[in-house]
């Protein structure tokens, strides 16, 4: 079959919504410019350049509209449009701004094409184009994906060339001198003379110029700020308790709330009985909301324990109630009639499976909570004209739009006012919890209401990770892998996500087979298969989605077929793959882990593991060794390849910052169910890693490639599969099923 | 009931029960100590009462026996403690929102051994839970602070 009918068959989620959109819209509403949020409201004598740039006579304010949670997109939108405007990011005003259309994200649906990330076809390049076109017409402001770098690299720039040129042209206009013999310098205009006028002194001209589009971005040899290392603009705020999150919110007036929603995730309330509650010191109202009942009180703890205090009779949601249950039905749904993709498909794999002796295993891998530190918190207040939400939100649009719905007010009459988060690790791509706050606020309308969430009411109603099984057969001839056929079952983060989104959901489900159908690897006989469990607790993405359970079967499992040819982990991967950046990184850690074999000596071992994930080919080498106390993980060397790196710092931090939270959950952390719930509510039961077994980490960042990627993700998945293949080298045991400490007990 | 934070003292009509984390947080509007997980699991409410560091949300107000100090009585954006600077330096944030806890641990540390070893940093500092996985920058800026305090 062609490519093109392939394409089709597959019906992937981009081609059909950009087909949507050209009948509803057409073509010509793509084109027309997304008008510019700023204009909206500017005081007298304020300039809005573009949609990024305010000026004023207070000074600079860069609008930086990809949330900060903790992965440094607010420092990097504020260097980049910097690296043009000529301004200091550290002594600029930065606002995320109001959510709006012209702050769509053009390259995270890129992500969910059935395309490798390898792939620079005709084909690959023109659906990959086309997505912009349904993320510009839903006007999808998303912080999430490892986009934000992508999306911005160029846009922010250009932004920021705009704005400048502009405020040039009024410098031109007011003294008579040329516009090209004009120059910038942190924060002013300078004339040939070296005289300065500040940008705020020219914003009321330049804000009744036409901006100055024909600009041309600087070249990589007069960069200031990209590649170099640079302080992030919040360092000092998150190193001296002055940094504001959502939860730390106060506002005159303001009410302070909690909730208790049914654990049992879409399950209702029968009744509850409130009496004791209502009888607390401190407690104002006791509202019923959506499959749960709040408290509003004078304090966040005389809330929580007024939470505590009421008696409530849940009805029991549709899924199975426990982890046995919920097993045996992904087992079940491993059938022909829930075949969901099969986008991987090389050579004659059911007849070498006949002819070579298989080699068959079965994985596991446990749901998982994303359990950001800060817990899920909205301060709401309603009136009868308009709504104001503050939250640390990852999809200010999607709120602004539920609330608009649940208020019965227009979207414009609701303000999002996004907070930085305390973590969120794909968590805040919910708004559950924001609308909960807005039930309780329109029960107390006019005064604002902040509601947190307790740890455990968050660990409860996360979303989480999907537990996924994968049954992998394959072969090995004349010391080489020979084939490799994996078929993952899963249910779909996708499709949970885009119901509570309550938008149309998508053909087949990428993610439930992305990080291993996508590797580059030259396996001849090689077919990866998606099936599609039934939903059961509803589901989302947690850092590095499929990828992240993806990565340890597919990795491990080449892993043992390795082994099984007596082949060497780094040479043979090396031999197998097909990608020339991907050569590259996998030489980068076997030349940084001085790679000489798996075996270091009779207590030490290493394991290598490789994943191409959001368009990273990501290597990492892990080291351990045997001690009284248990495993021991000594050292990690990590080697990917993005492009190009824009902040140094950042970079290296985001990759051993996946490398821990990857350690971390496959060494100790699974969600198991009773009840419909999770039986791990707070940090006692679910610890990720702390600070006694963090290994050293060594990142090396390579820039051969010629698209630039994003980072916050893709050190996550090889971790888990580097890790278990060092346990297989020091110990020959081969663990299948994570967390790992079900089977080996760590230092 | 009489409570000093940071140097200032307040009277407070709270409840004998109320964690000192919300009688800081929500009646004082203290917010540099946070809530994580509320049973001392996590180090994000750490504070210290007559210098040494507590978990802020098992510390009943009834119960406060010193001087409370806060990361915003450590040290401010204009005049870091050293621990602070030593965090600014390594960029050791992430989100940010563990770090108030782990610099008041750390400097409780040092400010009792101002030469941990690699084993006592460890030690001291793997009750604070970070799910960033800023880890090894935290141990890179106690070294960097406890050679800071050292020379003074």
């Amino acid at each position: 079959m062609s490519r093109i009918g392939r394409m089709a068959r597959r019906g992937f989620l981009i081609g059909s919504a950009a087909i949507g959109g050209g009948v509803v819209f057409g073509y010509w509403r793509y084109r027309q410019p997304l008008p510019n949020p700023l204009l909206d409201g500017l005081a007298e004598g304020e300039a809005a350049l573009t949609p990024f740039v305010k000026i004023g006579a207070e000074g600079v304010t860069l609008i930086t509209p990809r949330a900060e949670m903790g992965q440094g997109a607010t420092s990097v939108q504020a260097y980049l449009l910097a690296e043009e405007l000529d301004v200091d990011p550290l002594k600029v005003r930065l606002d995320p701004g109001q959510p709006s259309p012209a702050y769509y994200n053009s390259a995270v649906l890129a992500e969910g094409l059935p395309f490798a990330a390898t792939d620079t076809g005709w084909l690959a390049e023109q659906a990959r184009a086309l997505t912009d076109v349904p993320a510009r017409l839903l006007g999808m402001q998303i912080t999430g994906g490892s986009s934000t770098v992508p999306d911005m690299f160029d846009r922010l720039r250009h932004a920021g060339a705009v704005a400048r040129e502009t405020l040039k042209e009024a410098a031109a206009q007011e003294t008579g001198i040329a516009r090209d013999r004009l120059g910038t310098d942190d924060g002013a205009v300078v004339l040939p003379d070296g005289k300065r006028l500040p940008y705020t002194a020219l914003a009321p001209r330049a804000a009744t110029l036409e901006p100055v589009t024909e600009v041309s971005l600087r070249p990589e040899s007069a960069w200031r700020y990209i590649g170099k290392r640079v302080q992030r603009t919040d360092i000092v705020a998150k190193s001296t308790g002055t940094e504001r999150y959502g939860i730390d919110l106060a506002l005159d007036g303001m009410l302070f709330a909690s909730v208790r929603a049914n654990p049992g995730l879409g399950g209702g309330v029968n009744g509850y009985d409130a009496s004791a509650a209502e009888a607390m010191r401190g407690v104002q109202k006791v509202v019923p909301i959506t499959s749960g009942v709040g408290v509003i009180a004078d304090n966040t703890w005389r809330a929580f324990q007024a939470v505590n205090a009421i008696e409530i009779d849940w009805a029991a949601p549709a899924y199975p109630a426990s982890s046995g249950e919920m097993r045996e039905a992904l087992k079940a749904a491993m059938t022909a009639g829930n075949r969901d993709s099969r986008f991987k498909d090389e050579g004659d794999v059911e007849n070498a499976l006949f002819e070579g002796e298989a080699i068959e295993a079965e994985y596991r891998v446990p749901y998982l909570a994303h359990a950001p530190l800060e817990p899920m918190n909205a301060t709401v207040l309603v009136t009868d004209t308009r709504a104001d939400i503050w939250t640390g939100t990852q999809i200010p649009r999607f709120v602004q739009k539920h609330a608009a719905r649940l208020t019965g007010l227009g979207e414009k009459q609701v303000h999002v006012h996004v907070l930085p988060m305390g973590g969120s690790f794909g968590r805040r791509l919910e708004d559950v919890h924001v609308m909960q706050a807005v039930e309780l606020a329109m029960a107390v309308k006019g005064r604002p209401v902040k509601m947190t969430w307790t740890r455990e009411e968050d660990m409860t109603h996360d979303f989480p990770r999907p537990a996924q099984i994968a049954r992998a057969r394959g072969t090995v001839r004349n010391g080489k892998v020979e084939a490799l056929d994996l078929s993952v079952v899963s249910q779909s983060v996708t499709a949970s996500w885009m119901g509570r989104m309550m938008v149309a959901p998508p053909g087949p489900d990428i993610t439930i087979v992305a990080g291993a159908w996508d590797q580059p690897f030259a396996i001849p006989h090689y077919r990866v298969t998606g099936y599609r469990a039934p939903e059961m607790v509803p589901v989302s993405s947690w850092r590095s989605v499929g990828a992240s359970g993806n990565g340890f079967f597919h990795d491990c499992f080449l892993d043992e077929l390795i082994h099984a040819a007596g082949a060497d982990p780094l040479a043979e991967r090396l031999r197998l793959c097909s990608d020339p950046l991907s050569r590259k990184v996998l030489e980068a850690v076997a030349e940084m882990s001085g790679w000489s074999g798996p075996r270091i000596s009779e207590t030490r071992a290493r394991g290598v593991a490789f994943c191409l994930s959001f368009g990273v080919p990501m290597a990492e080498v892990v080291e351990v060794s045997r001690t009284p106390g248990g495993i021991r993980v000594d050292k990690v060397y990590a080697a990917c390849e993005l492009g190009r790196i824009v902040d140094p710092d950042n970079f290296e931090a985001q990759v051993s910052g996946g490398i821990i939270f990857g350690l971390g959950h496959a060494m100790n952390c699974e969600l198991t169910y009773a009840g419909h719930a999770p039986e791990q509510v707070n940090f006692d039961s679910y610890q990720g890693m702390r600070l006694s077994q963090a290994p050293e980490i060594e990142v090396r960042g390579l820039e051969n490639g010629e698209r630039i990627r994003g980072i916050g993700e893709p050190g996550v998945p090889p971790a888990a599969p580097a890790l278990a293949n060092a346990i297989f080298a020091l110990t020959g045991q081969r663990i299948r099923e994570l967390p790992l400490n079900r089977h080996v007990s760590f230092a | 009931m009489r409570l000093t934070v940071n140097g200032v003292a307040h009277e407070l009509d709270v409840e004998e029960d109320m964690p000192l984390l919300w009688v800081l947080r929500d009646e004082l509007g203290i917010t540099g100590p946070k809530y994580g997980c509320g049973i001392a699991q996590c180090g994000a409410c750490t504070v210290h009462v007559d210098g040494e560091a507590v978990r802020s949300c098992q510390v009943a107000a009834g119960d406060v026996w010193g001087a409370v100090t806060t990361i915003e009585g450590l040290g401010r954006p204009d005049a870091l403690h050293a621990v602070q600077a030593a965090w600014v330096e390594h960029q050791v944030a992430q989100c940010g929102y563990c770090q108030s806890g782990q610099i008041m641990q750390a400097a409780a540390l040092l400010a009792e051994n101002p030469s941990p070893s690699d084993a006592e940093i460890d030690e001291a500092m793997s009750g604070n839970l970070c799910r960033c996985g800023t880890y090894p920058r935290i141990r890179a800026a106690v070294k960097t602070a406890a050679a800071a305090l050292r020379e003074g």
